[in-house]
């Protein structure tokens, strides 16, 4: 087989299956900011499959130059701490795939993926997965699995969670879960319905769709004292 | 304006030095933001390459504070390479066989475009202190005539570093719908207080030239080289990097084993910036540069929007690269991103890069690998976006 010296976007290369259950996730023509976009293999894949107004943000220069290379709009920046100066509610779609685990402030960066965007779309390994508590529980030792290969001392997840975790947490942020789904280690979909206690023990990764909840009807007198 | 004077396009008397001259007439006069007239205003140029049918594949480069309109030819005063030989050519990302490419000398400046050296028309002499003080937005306004005359309407792009990053920005502010795509290296949406005192040692060290006389010396037939030489040691500094100054002269002595216990040029860093401020004078006129250097100085894009630098690029549809370089002190990382949030406030597309490199604010004029990559590859989406033929079909023909 012989490979492009050049390769053009889009041709004959494989979609990353967690890729495309993101992608799944977001409506045609709508604008997407992707958090942690890397080599701008997503961002290519919603432009060609959802022709989105789609911008990026990438920590490594590497990643930035592929990208821009390949006339994507990105940013050099950090999830951490340069999200607090995008406009509010200037995309449809805030993405955060595989990244959440790695910034230093989780919490933060979602509750700035769920002002930027009314929607959030955000992807994570789940440490609640049945091999990693098996890994802890059986060998005592630190879990290093496909999705999670780094040795502890190495590894750039300092922010791990579990799905019930992640939960939890969208619910304190005032947003819901529009839709959700767990991957295997291949990042193929896990097709059960099941309660997420299940999804928990047998998804390697999830991912969620979030929608802000809407604003709480306030009465005039109320407001006046805000 | 249907009845104004035609622009007349003229080769100098010395073409070879100035390029390619046009001469505005009295009535299409230059009228500048401190209240002043240019008139008549003449732009010397260069462009590379050949403008398409649709006369959709136009490039403007807007020079740095003491570059010139020779971007890419041999520079006629000093025989090396145009200041951007690294990026514009055949094959290279500012591609002279796809892209007709401009660059002019700034208003203010000393290589045949109307500046404080030029012949003031009322007095016969040279204008000297009594040319108006030009702002970037001035020199934007000039280089928008020059378009004009050109017989194009909108610029694919419009690419500079440093105070040619300015004019960028102003370009986009002042002509959204003139600008396809912009190109902003190694510059600020205004000087710092810092930057400002740097200029304002160069200036003084200008006007504390006996030679300078008040600004008249060309009346005198002398020209206040010692002072503008300092000037421009001084600023050289400021274009280099420490680690850079370091690896490339440490404490070394120059052709000499032990230090002469004198005020001769013992160490080879104040060798290497005699040399550079001696070098200068000879390309440039002393009153150009405190003209230039004030025009940055008044460089403030927000405080023309209410104080809101996204303001300045609301609703623009004009797709930006901007570019900085992680040694550079002068026009630090930091002044680049306050662009970057101001453009993705107001929604404008925009892709960011800082480069790693230890060569300092002169960074964008060296030759770079990553930042000629990402100048490549951000041309060509942009010309794709254009519906200009890829390089590779270029190539091809």
């Amino acid at each position: 087989m012989n490979a492009p010296s050049f390769p053009r976007s889009g041709q004959s290369r494989p979609v990353r299956l967690d890729l495309a259950a993101v992608a799944a996730m977001v409506a045609p023509g709508s604008r997407v900011l992707d958090v942690g976009c890397g080599d701008g293999a997503l961002l290519q894949l919603l432009a060609e499959t959802k022709s989105v107004d789609g911008r990026g943000v990438e920590l490594s220069q590497r990643g930035v130059n592929d990208c821009v290379a390949k006339g994507l709009s990105v940013i050099q920046g950090d999830a951490d701490t340069d999200l607090a100066d995008y406009p509010t509610d200037g995309f449809d779609y805030v993405i955060l795939s595989q990244t959440l685990q790695a910034t230093h402030h989780p919490r933060q960066v979602l509750v700035d993926m769920l002002r930027i965007g009314r929607r959030a779309i955000v992807s994570f390994p789940n440490f609640g997965h049945w091999k990693v508590r098996l890994s802890l529980l059986a060998k005592g030792r630190m879990p290093q699995t496909t999705t999670l290969a780094h040795a502890w001392y190495e590894t750039p997840n300092i922010h791990l969670c579990t799905i019930r975790d992640f939960v939890d947490l969208v619910e304190e942020l005032g947003a819901h879960i529009e839709r959700g789904v767990a991957l295997d280690h291949s990042g193929a979909p896990i097709r059960v319905n099941a309660p997420w206690w299940v999804w928990n023990l047998l998804g390697a990764q999830a991912i969620f769709l979030l929608e802000r909840d809407a604003p709480k009807k306030i009465s005039p007198s109320t407001a006046k004292n805000t | 304006m249907a009845n104004a004077l035609p622009a007349i396009e003229t080769l100098s008397s010395s073409d070879a030095l100035n390029g390619r001259i046009v001469e505005f007439p009295v009535d299409r006069p230059l009228i500048t933001d401190g209240g002043g007239c240019v008139t008549p205003l003449t732009i010397a140029y260069q462009t590379y390459g050949e403008l398409n049918a649709e006369r959709s594949n136009a490039i403007l480069l807007c020079h740095a504070l003491t570059g010139d309109q020779h971007a890419a030819n041999m520079h006629p005063l000093t025989g090396k390479p145009g200041w951007w030989d690294v990026m514009v050519g055949p094959g290279k990302p500012f591609d002279t066989e796809r892209f007709f490419i401009v660059c002019s000398n700034v208003v203010g400046g000393c290589l045949g475009t109307s500046g404080p050296s030029s012949i003031n028309p009322a007095t016969g002499q040279a204008y000297g202190l009594g040319f108006p003080v030009v702002t970037i937005r001035d020199m934007v306004r000039a280089q928008a005539m020059l378009i004009d005359h050109l017989g194009v309407d909108q610029l694919f792009c419009v690419a500079g570093g440093s105070m040619g990053g300015m004019q960028v920005l102003q370009w986009a502010a002042s002509y959204p719908e003139r600008v396809f795509s912009a190109m902003p290296i190694a510059t600020a949406p205004k000087h710092s207080s810092q930057n400002i005192a740097f200029h304002e040692v160069g200036r003084q060290a200008v006007m504390a030239d006996p030679d300078w006389r008040g600004g008249r010396y060309l009346e005198f037939g002398v020209r206040p080289e010692k002072g503008l030489a300092v000037a421009r040691m001084a600023a050289h500094i400021t274009y280099l990097s420490e680690p850079a100054l370091q690896r490339k002269f440490g404490r070394k002595l120059q052709d000499r084993a032990a230090p002469t216990f004198s005020f001769d040029a013992d160490f080879q860093i104040e060798n290497y910036l005699r040399y550079q401020g001696m070098a200068f004078v000879d390309r440039f006129d002393a009153n150009s540069y405190l003209y230039v250097t004030r025009a940055c100085d008044y460089f403030d894009l927000a405080a023309d929007y209410g104080g809101s630098l996204a303001q300045a690029f609301k609703g623009a549809k004009t797709r930006y690269c901007v570019v900085s370089f992680n040694s550079d002190w002068l026009y630090p990382t930091s002044a680049s991103r306050a662009i970057v949030h101001a453009l993705n406030a107001s929604g404008a597309s925009v892709s960011f890069v800082e480069i790693d490199s230890d060569k300092g604010h002169d960074a964008f004029l060296v030759y770079e690998p990553d930042f000629i990559a990402t100048t490549r590859g951000f041309l060509e989406a942009a010309a794709t976006a254009r519906g200009l033929p890829r390089a590779s079909e270029t190539r091809a023909k």
